[in-house]
């Protein structure tokens, strides 16, 4: 336990950055992820198979060999990014298909009946999708998001094996100096990964059961 | 919403055709971008007054015409990843069957502390669960990585299948009660080859999580195809193939995660057909899960309400 309150610094450190790559990334891939979402429903045919493509493929790439390529290959093309912002920059790209998956299913999600009412009621397109489609399917939306945030915050913890110090590296770096503590240092490290994660966990699922008993 | 149709007029022809063109201008746009990054990487360089050829130049792939690098690559790297995903799938799946019974069990003392286990498990990062049973257990890496890949998604099968079991109609079980089975030889028997079955798409699409989280095992210094390519090989032919050799990777990872996540879709479609039940996304189980313990949810309270 002392070890833990030696090092506590050390931790806060390394979980402002994770914080710092959560909130980062996790705002650029919601911009990244509603362009993809908006052009996988675009009228436009060609935008529409670019974002099928891009979302197969980011998807199916590991997590772990899209931050090699921002720490380690970007570099050696030639790119002068430190490795926080290139980490960020990979956490993005690699969160924004989910994101945009999140988007596109709770559109799918308003039964179609919906905007055929609206329509019938002479409303145009503006007002059924501003008045009648958005907002029920932004409330289906948020579940989903709010899980796609928790995995991102599991996976910040990769960046810490890509020369990013953050809460990862810094329980690596205090467990290499106290080997004989390591299972309490490990325990507060777990501790600070689960006060961000199972909150939302939770409030994700009450949000989703709240609004499946209305549907 | 899937008729986006509906939102407005049917396109007359100078819509279409206003449609027609944009189409084309965002696909040359899409295609000069692509074209641009592609010259850029095949442009000779200068470094330090040498000048180094373009990466796609047939110097630096010259290495993947040996037969040896090849089975190099399959034999330690495929095939160190396929050993670790394989290992921990099947430990993933046996301690999900577990974890879903124990969850789901009668007693609260049984029931609680593995609800709270399992909500640890998934709250932590598979990469922090590695280090922690390389650091405290000390076992390889190997088993650092089955290990802690078994527990994180043995937790979230587990929690789909205890979904599937409570999102079935209470009939079944009480039709096995009444049939003078035990509780358990119900659950087995009866509900649970049902659940199995519901949430299989759910399961498959975990695994393609599971494949996908073995390149983790890079970090804590498992053998696997990530770091056969880009460590041991790059390190033996030196710098000036990694661009290539991350390529290799790159495709051989994507093969394998297409062809598990086709089979997911290809499961989910056929038992969406069979079961007259909701269709769960194979392509997010996050989301997925998430669709099936609020229905659960839903289900279990309509239960609750429904007895006297």
């Amino acid at each position: 336990m002392d070890a833990v309150i030696d090092n506590l610094p050390t931790y806060l450190e390394g979980f402002g950055m994770t914080l710092r790559l959560l909130v980062v990334s996790g705002l650029a891939a919601l911009v990244l992820g509603t362009i993809i979402a908006a052009m996988r429903i675009s009228p436009v045919a060609s935008l529409r198979g670019f974002a099928t493509v891009y979302t197969e493929l980011v998807r199916n790439t590991p997590l772990t060999l899209v931050l090699f390529f921002c720490a380690i290959i970007l570099p050696y093309i030639g790119s002068r990014l430190d490795y926080a912002t290139a980490a960020t920059i990979g956490l993005s790209v690699y969160t924004s298909p989910f994101i945009a998956e999140a988007l596109r299913s709770g559109i799918n999600g308003v039964p179609v009946g919906q905007a055929e009412a609206a329509r019938s009621l002479g409303f145009g397109f503006g007002q059924t999708v501003g008045l009648i489609v958005l907002p029920q399917a932004f409330r289906m939306t948020i579940p989903p998001l709010i899980n796609v945030f928790i995995a991102l915050t599991k996976n910040t913890s990769v960046a810490g094996g890509f020369f990013v110090f953050e809460l990862f590296a810094a329980t690596r770096e205090i467990a290499n100096a106290n080997g004989n503590a390591v299972l309490a240092i490990l325990l507060a490290a777990a501790t600070l990964y689960l006060v961000i994660t199972v909150p939302l966990g939770i409030l994700a699922g009450q949000l989703e059961r709240k609004w499946v008993v209305q549907r | 919403m899937s008729g986006a149709s509906v939102l407005f007029d049917a396109p007359g022809p100078k819509a279409r055709r206003l449609s027609l063109i944009l189409s084309i201008v965002a696909g040359v746009v899409i295609l000069a971008g692509l074209t641009w990054i592609v010259l850029i990487l095949a442009a000779p360089r200068d470094s330090g007054g040498i000048t180094l050829p373009g990466y796609f130049d047939p110097s630096r792939w010259d290495i993947f015409a040996d037969p040896e690098v090849w089975s190099f690559i399959i034999f330690e790297g495929v095939v160190g990843t396929l050993k670790a995903a394989l290992t921990a799938a099947v430990f993933a799946i046996a301690l999900g069957i577990l974890f879903s019974l124990l969850r789901s069990a009668e007693t609260a003392w049984i029931r609680v502390p593995t609800a709270v286990v399992l909500e640890f498990l998934r709250g932590m990062p598979v990469l922090l669960m590695m280090l922690f049973i390389l650091l405290v257990m000390s076992t390889g890496a190997f088993w650092a990585v089955v290990v802690a890949l078994s527990l994180y998604n043995g937790a979230l099968i587990g929690e789909a299948l205890r979904a599937g079991l409570v999102a079935l109609p209470r009939g079944q079980r009480e039709a096995g009660l009444s049939l003078g089975m035990r509780p358990l030889q119900s659950k087995m028997l009866v509900e649970f080859p049902q659940a199995f079955r519901q949430m299989l798409p759910i399961i498959v699409a975990q695994l393609v999580v599971l494949l996908k989280d073995t390149s983790l095992g890079y970090i804590v210094g498992y053998v696997e195809l990530l770091r056969v390519n880009m460590n041991n090989l790059a390190s033996f032919y030196g710098n000036r193939y990694l661009f290539s050799l991350f390529v290799v990777t790159l495709v051989l990872y994507l093969i394998m995660n297409l062809s598990l996540s086709s089979f997911a879709r290809w499961l989910s479609k056929r038992t969406a057909s069979k079961s007259s039940g909701a269709r769960l996304d194979p392509d997010d189980p996050n989301q997925a899960m998430l669709v099936a313990q609020a229905s659960a949810a839903a289900r279990q309270s309509e239960d609750q309400r429904g007895t006297p």
